[in-house]
């Protein structure tokens, strides 16, 4: 038999092919355990961090951003330890990033009060005369829509109080940006 | 079948929609390139680098890149199968909903609605728009194919039928997510899975955006304009299984040294360097074909972009695999030496081929000839000198700012502790990047300028 005289055939061996490789690399780890964790010690986004996160997303600060930290040395004596599978397992999406402009962010929550966030956000040249980062003042300005908050919380199944949900209303897009970023780093108990 | 009878509206549409969302989209580059140096340009929201660089990318994709195969493919597959378009309404139909696929796109992305996951920004909203656009495609290439008068399938039509396939099934596997609004949702995949299945995508689009798509074109004009025979059938034939097979195993060199269990990267790694053979498989079949035909690299143009472009091609294919082994992964992940690799592969592979492909075909459909073949000339040394400028100054800084990254005393303590250190080095780098940007971007107007004026002299058009 010539497939390259049978369209249908052909077809459906490339796509047989294309399976193989997908089958073992992404779609059996999705089943067999080796990329799921226990949860157990995991600690969940509060509603705030949650719109954080989105901001964080919508901005695209994972362009220039990584959140993982590689088990090398001079990886940890920058960022701190190497980012655990559990660190980011109930993230949807990942945001481990793929390009350094700026450094990794992995503990970032660690590193820096609040306050310090709240600065450079607003002005990074203020601190970094050099720093090639944007400015994002407006996000101090806008308002942050919480009519969705509640939605995404049980999308993503994140157990939730009412309390934690209050405290969304009359935030900031900054201040949720910031709660989020002073969370990187706290994903664990203990 | 007399010339008049194929079916050339879509074609045409096509390749206008391309050329014009390619320079939006190389204009975008230079912005953003420009931005990475000088902070004050983030001008708005709306035009900060965080929106404006996957605008940026997903311009070139699926604004220039894709609809460029939708053109070419609906020639070759006519011309290949010896008959019509199978459903030329749809083919017409396509081409209107592709462009406001694209507005919506572009506006959607400056208003910072995106998924975060790399080339596939987009909100699922349009996602699904992605999918029934491709589905429209796919109907006429397969209906064309089935429909075809010449019994053997040529190389050409397997590399745009494995596009076709290929596209959907990483596109789709991607992007499953559930929807919280119509501007929002969130990945089915969580953590590390959800960072395997992107990186699956995002080297697979690789794969059969910039690999399959580019190579279907080059098969079939490499031995038109060199009036040579294919090189080996044979090895076509062994390149093609092989490389469809093994790409889809990849993904995950992008992860290396992340939390991803390592049995997936260092798979992924062992198939990367297999992926040299079938890639240089078609490097050995394009270098085969010239053979005694050499000269034609002075006295024709094509040909010229031709070999360049599979010669990156190549360049390219090594240098991939070589960046997933572990050790120099180290030394340039997450610095600009990616880039600078990307780069090679779109502006000097994929876009001397599409070039390439364009000006074989446009004169064709249009029943006429080249305006100029100087203005092709000077297209190619602009394109070409711009994406060395590119890619050269990239590798540079990439490994500088690797190596200050790992720079540590023999205390253990870092040498460049301070992060900004190591970054304000490459502002000198971006600034000539930006300068190779330019050159490129001069070197695409003269490109559309002359097929601007092969269109705008030839007969059809002046009776029209």
């Amino acid at each position: 038999m010539n497939i390259d005289k049978q369209p249908v055939i052909f077809i459906v061996l490339a796509t047989l092919a294309i399976l193989v490789g997908t089958l073992v690399t992404t779609f059996i780890p999705l089943f067999v355990g080796t990329t799921s964790v226990p949860l157990d010690n995991v600690v969940t986004y509060k509603p705030l961090e949650v719109e954080g996160r989105d901001i964080y997303i919508r901005e695209g600060c994972n362009n220039c951003h990584t959140q993982t930290i590689r088990p090398l040395p001079f990886e940890t004596a920058r960022y701190g330890a190497p980012s655990k599978l559990e660190e980011s397992a109930i993230d949807r999406p990942h945001l481990w990033g793929s390009k350094r402009t700026g450094p990794d962010l992995a503990r970032v929550g660690t590193k820096y009060p609040a306050s310090w966030h709240v600065m450079h956000m607003k002005n990074p040249q203020s601190m970094y005369p050099q720093s090639n980062m944007p400015a994002y003042s407006w996000l101090a300005e806008s308002k942050l829509d919480f009519g969705y908050t509640e939605k995404k919380m049980k999308v993503l199944g994140y157990p939730f109080i009412g309390e934690d949900l209050k405290a969304v209303q009359g935030k900031t897009e900054l201040d949720a940006l910031v709660s989020y970023l002073m969370r990187l780093g706290r994903e664990l108990k203990d | 079948m007399a010339e008049n009878k194929y079916d050339y509206d879509a074609v045409k549409g096509f390749a206008i929609s391309s050329l014009f969302w390619g320079i939006v989209g190389l204009l975008i580059g230079i912005l953003i390139s420009l931005q990475l140096v000088y902070p004050q340009l983030n001008f708005t929201s709306w035009l900060s680098y965080g929106r404006m660089r996957p605008l940026h990318t997903n311009a070139l994709i699926y604004g220039f890149t894709v609809p460029a195969a939708f053109s070419l493919f609906f020639y070759l597959v006519q011309r290949l199968g010896r008959t019509t378009l199978a459903f030329p309404g749809l083919a017409r139909v396509t081409l209107y909903v592709f462009n406001l696929a694209i507005v919506l796109a572009a506006l959607s992305l400056f208003a910072g609605m995106n998924s975060s996951k790399e080339y596939s920004e987009l909100e699922w909203p349009l996602d699904i728009g992605v999918v029934i656009l491709w589905v429209m495609f796919s109907i006429n290439i397969i209906g064309t194919i089935m429909r075809r008068t010449e019994e053997q399938m040529y190389v050409s039509l397997w590399y745009i039928l494995a596009t076709v396939v290929g596209v959907a099934v990483v596109y789709i596997g991607n992007n499953l997510a559930v929807p919280v609004s119509w501007f929002k949702s969130y990945s089915v995949y969580a953590g590390a899975n959800d960072a395997n299945v992107q990186w699956w995508f995002g080297h697979n689009a690789v794969a059969f955006v910039f690999t399959t798509l580019p190579l279907a074109i080059f098969y079939y004009i490499l031995p038109k304009v060199t009036t040579a025979p294919l090189y080996s059938h044979r090895l076509s034939i062994v390149g093609f299984w092989s490389l469809v097979f093994a790409y889809l195993w990849t993904g995950a060199h992008h992860l290396v040294y992340t939390p991803l269990p390592d049995w997936i990267q260092t798979v992924a790694i062992a198939f990367s360097l297999f992926l040299i053979a079938p890639s240089w498989a078609s490097v050995i079949n394009g270098y085969g074909t010239m053979n005694g035909q050499w000269e034609q690299m002075r006295s024709n143009y094509l040909v010229k972009f031709i070999v360049l472009g599979i010669t990156f091609y190549g360049l390219q294919t090594l240098q991939g695999p070589s960046q997933a082994i572990r050790a120099f992964s180290a030394l340039i992940h997450y610095t600009d030496w990616v880039p600078g690799h990307v780069h090679m592969g779109t502006m000097g592979w994929v876009t001397m081929t599409i070039s390439a492909g364009f000006y074989y075909m446009l004169p064709r459909v249009y029943n006429t000839e080249i305006y100029s073949i100087k203005l092709a000339n000077l297209h190619f040394w602009l394109v070409l000198v711009g994406q060395l400028i590119y890619s050269v100054t990239m590798w540079i800084t990439g490994i500088r700012q690797g190596a200050m990254w790992q720079a540590m005393d023999s205390d253990g303590s870092l040498v460049y502790s301070n992060f900004i250190q190591t970054l304000t080095p490459n502002y000198p780098f971006w600034n000539m990047r930006t300068a190779g940007g330019i050159i490129f971007f001069a070197g695409f107007l003269v490109f559309v300028y002359n097929l601007y004026r092969t269109i705008k002299d030839a007969p059809s058009t002046q009776k029209a």
